[in-house]
């Protein structure tokens, strides 16, 4: 019914819905009986879908209030009572599909309020400051000057001492451990500024460089808040995907009675109850039951598992088709996932190393600049011997060379590219991924999920009758096989035929009763009378063939054009998959992919990540399995599409939340784009340095030339950092269609 | 000279008037969802009373 439905893509095809437990389990206490509830919704996006949504909620019972927030595309919900509120499915009722997200990580960011606190104190005091200075450099009397020197002295202590802060500590945590950064020498710069300054001050000097040193610490945490707010937005927009790892278990006690258990307080040796739809919390062997287990996001293999009493479980797959009594072999820090998550900490040697192109240009700046201002100092005093004259120019030299646009220099391109990857759905987590990406050499890929959407498509039904596929389709929405969905999103079906006693054989297929006639849907050999070798999925009536289907798994929007960019940009190419080596060979030979690998082990991708770090390769890793977290984490630089497993997630640099694959030579060109405007702005900082540093030498620097360069030389870097081209998206008609549309929605009530 | 004496510190209180403004609209919540404020505007308030 919304009206902002179209367009919108199913974020939670498979999986079932949270059960009332799980959602208390996730919900917050406020105490009182009250809890809050938040819940990722990622359809909302006009004013009509908030009323829709709040009212929605509003109306269950035990709801007190529910409240939207759009940007962040999540609606906290406050009830009351022992069993939380059917809130998903009313959701779901209302045309807007929610689910539940890693609220663990979501505290609120103390770091952006002091952040955003330091800038509005540094915009205080700059402003005020530059407004008194105004007037003294247009030439204020002796006395009035005194008394504006004063009150700047006044007003830039607290934007030293508190907004400083930010630079001092970084600074200081970096110089313990022996390094240097961009802001030691911005620490050194605006602390001799203010300490000369207050000297001249009590000493009636003509010169103080307040404005100088409080604008530039203003600049400066411009371009840090900005920075922080884009990758908190991206990182949130990651963190409310679904989540795919289940919190809790119904355990099955031996008395019989049944208790939901969060995952980590589940011992080995207890039972545990599946239904279809649901996750495999940790490993264990089946005790009872058989079905069918979707692996692909756990180990990459494409096919469901036939899974019976006996077979192992690894946390992570799908249970499919049948419930399943779960005898738990390991606790879930032992789990699979477990096992992953030390093999990506083992792996995570590589990046760390990495060092951020800020970081490396300071290591040249600060001895220069430094070693030039001390220079200058030696130099006028030994040709005036006047030490407070030396101190003052050799100080001048610090605040003009002042690293104010090599501070912007990459903090702005990276705020700039990362909004543009934003808006093609591209979230960068760290703004030293963009820097890694442009360097990559070689990109590898994951099959299931990645190149692949890593659930069959129905690419051919036939049948004499075409009552029969309708029927077939009807058969298949009562299974929740992936070949079934495939059937039921590639097929119209007929509500009206009556079909009753409906079984699902797991590992065979499903059959029904229609009137008198028998139909099965599912493999040949069982749907069929006469055994039907090898002609794959059918449907049968009374044994006799109905209609046939072919399906294949299939490859992402634009994987093509995609993987043929990466190789024109001179990238090598491959795949690395855990499926089988046939299924992987026919996927590289659509795709036109010379090398690749099939049934690879997670430790096995992550050898053949090593062996490309030692040919001096830097890797692009795409991925989104379980088994890809570890290479996702020990790669150059990695991406994962916003299907992948959690912890894949969250080691990935990159996260696409797009299906076409063109998200990556997309992010490739911004990045390489934004490389080339980050040198050229530490160019134009040097060109700007080579001017200002004789002048500043010369002594000819005043307090109105310092400001003055300061600006322009952050405008002129901030303006260069504007010209990022790649990846614009069109100027598009339909950005106004959401808004058009919402206002008829409000005029037109919604119920 | 004379008028500077209270010239300056007016400016000075106005100025800090607006950042300690600015400080309490952080505190109280108003830029937690700057997207969803510019589309409530649109949401009319009488309409809750038809329910």
């Amino acid at each position: 019914m919304s009206c902002c439905a179209p367009g919108v893509e199913a974020a939670a095809e498979i999986g079932r819905d949270p059960s009332a437990e799980e959602l208390r389990l996730a919900s917050r206490d406020l105490g009182g009986g009250l809890f809050q509830t938040d819940l990722s919704v990622p359809a909302v996006h006009c004013a009509a879908c908030i009323r829709t949504v709040e009212r929605g909620l509003g109306k269950l019972p035990g709801v007190e209030s529910a409240r939207v927030n759009l940007s962040t595309k999540r609606v906290g919900v406050k009830w009351r009572g022992e069993l939380a509120p059917q809130m998903i499915q009313a959701l779901a009722g209302l045309g807007y599909p929610a689910h539940l997200y890693e609220a663990e990580q979501d505290k609120s960011d103390p770091e952006l309020s002091r952040l955003i606190r330091a800038v509005g104190v540094a915009g205080f005091c700059a402003m005020n400051i530059m407004l008194l200075s105004v007037s003294v450099w247009s030439g204020a009397d002796a006395e009035t000057r005194q008394a504006f020197h004063w009150i700047s002295a006044a007003l830039a202590l607290p934007a030293l001492v508190y907004s400083g802060q930010v630079f001092f500590r970084s600074a200081w945590s970096a110089l313990k451990v022996g390094r240097t950064n961009m802001d030691v020498p911005i620490s050194i710069g605006i602390t001799l500024a203010y300490s000369l300054s207050l000297y001249d001050t009590v000493h009636n000097g003509a010169h103080a460089y307040f404005d100088a040193a409080t604008t530039l610490v203003f600049f400066l945490l411009i371009g840090r808040t900005l920075d922080h707010v884009m990758r908190e937005k991206a990182r949130a927009a990651v963190r409310g995907l679904v989540r795919l790892s289940p919190r809790g278990a119904t355990v099955l006690r031996d008395d019989g009675s049944q208790d939901y258990l969060p995952v980590s307080e589940v011992e080995p040796g207890m039972r545990i109850l599946l239904s279809a739809g649901d996750r495999i919390p940790v490993d264990g062997v089946v005790a009872e039951g058989s079905s069918e287990l979707d692996c692909a996001i756990a180990t990459g293999v494409s096919a469901p598992l036939h899974v019976g009493p006996g077979s192992e479980l690894r946390a992570g797959t799908l249970n499919l088709t049948g419930p399943l009594t779960l005898a738990a072999t390991a606790k879930a820090q032992d789990s699979f996932l477990a096992e992953m998550v030390r093999l990506m900490e083992a792996a995570e040697g590589g990046r760390a190393r990495y060092r951020r192109l800020a970081d490396r240009a300071s290591r040249l700046y600060s001895p220069v600049v430094h070693a030039t201002a001390f220079l200058t100092f030696l130099g006028w005093m030994a040709a005036t011997g006047d030490w407070h004259q030396a101190i003052s120019i050799a100080i001048a030299v610090l605040i003009i060379t002042c690293p104010c646009a090599l501070g912007l220099a990459v903090p702005i391109v990276q705020v700039i590219a990362a909004r543009r990857l934003f808006e093609n759905g591209i979230m960068v987590k760290d703004g030293s991924g963009i820097e890694r990406l442009a360097e990559i050499d070689a990109a590898l890929f994951d099959k299931t999920g990645t190149l692949t959407l890593g659930r069959a498509r129905l690419v051919d039904a036939r049948a004499e009758d075409g009552a029969m596929l309708r029927i077939a389709a009807a058969l298949a929405a009562k299974s929740r096989h992936p070949l079934s969905r495939a059937i039921v999103s590639g097929l119209d079906s007929d509500t009206a035929i009556l079909l009753s006693d409906i079984v699902e054989h797991p590992g065979l297929g499903i059959e029904a009763h229609a009137g008198a006639d028998i139909y099965r849907l599912g493999r040949a050999e069982w749907a069929l009378a006469g055994g039907g070798e090898g002609q794959g999925t059918v449907l049968g009536r009374n044994g006799e063939l109905a209609a046939s289907f072919v399906f294949e798994d299939a490859l992402r929007p634009d994987a093509g054009d995609a993987i043929a960019a990466l190789q024109a940009e001179g990238l090598d190419v491959a795949i690395l998959s855990g499926d089988q080596p046939a299924t992987v060979a026919a996927t590289a030979r659509q795709l036109r992919v010379q090398h690749h690998e099939g049934a690879l082990l997670p430790g096995e991708k992550l050898n053949y990540l090593g062996k490309l770090a030692e040919r001096g390769k830097r890797t692009l890793m795409v991925g989104d399995g379980l088994n890809d977290a570890p290479a996702l984490a020990a790669a150059h630089v990695s991406m994962a599409p916003a299907t992948a497993a959690d912890i894949g997630r969250n080691a990935a640099d990159f996260v696409f939340l797009h299906e076409s694959l063109a998200a990556v030579p997309t992010a490739l060109a911004v990045a390489r784009e934004a490389g080339q405007l980050v040198r050229q702005n530490f160019a134009l900082a040097i060109i700007y340095n080579a001017i200002a540093l004789p002048i500043a030498i010369a002594g000819y620097v005043t307090p109105l030339i310092a400001a003055l360069a300061m600006s322009l030389s952050s405008v002129l870097v901030v303006a260069n950092a504007l010209r990022l081209r790649a990846g614009k998206l069109p100027k598009p008609a339909d950005k106004a269609r959401p808004y058009q549309a919402s206002k008829i929605q409000s005029i037109v009530p919604a119920e | 000279m004379s008028s500077l004496v209270f010239l300056v510190p007016l400016a000075l209180i106005l100025g800090g008037a607006a950042l300690g403004g600015f400080l309490w609209s952080l505190r109280s919540g108003q830029y937690d969802d700057l997207d969803g404020a510019a589309e409530r505007i649109l949401l009319d308030d009488d309409e809750e009373d038809e329910r």
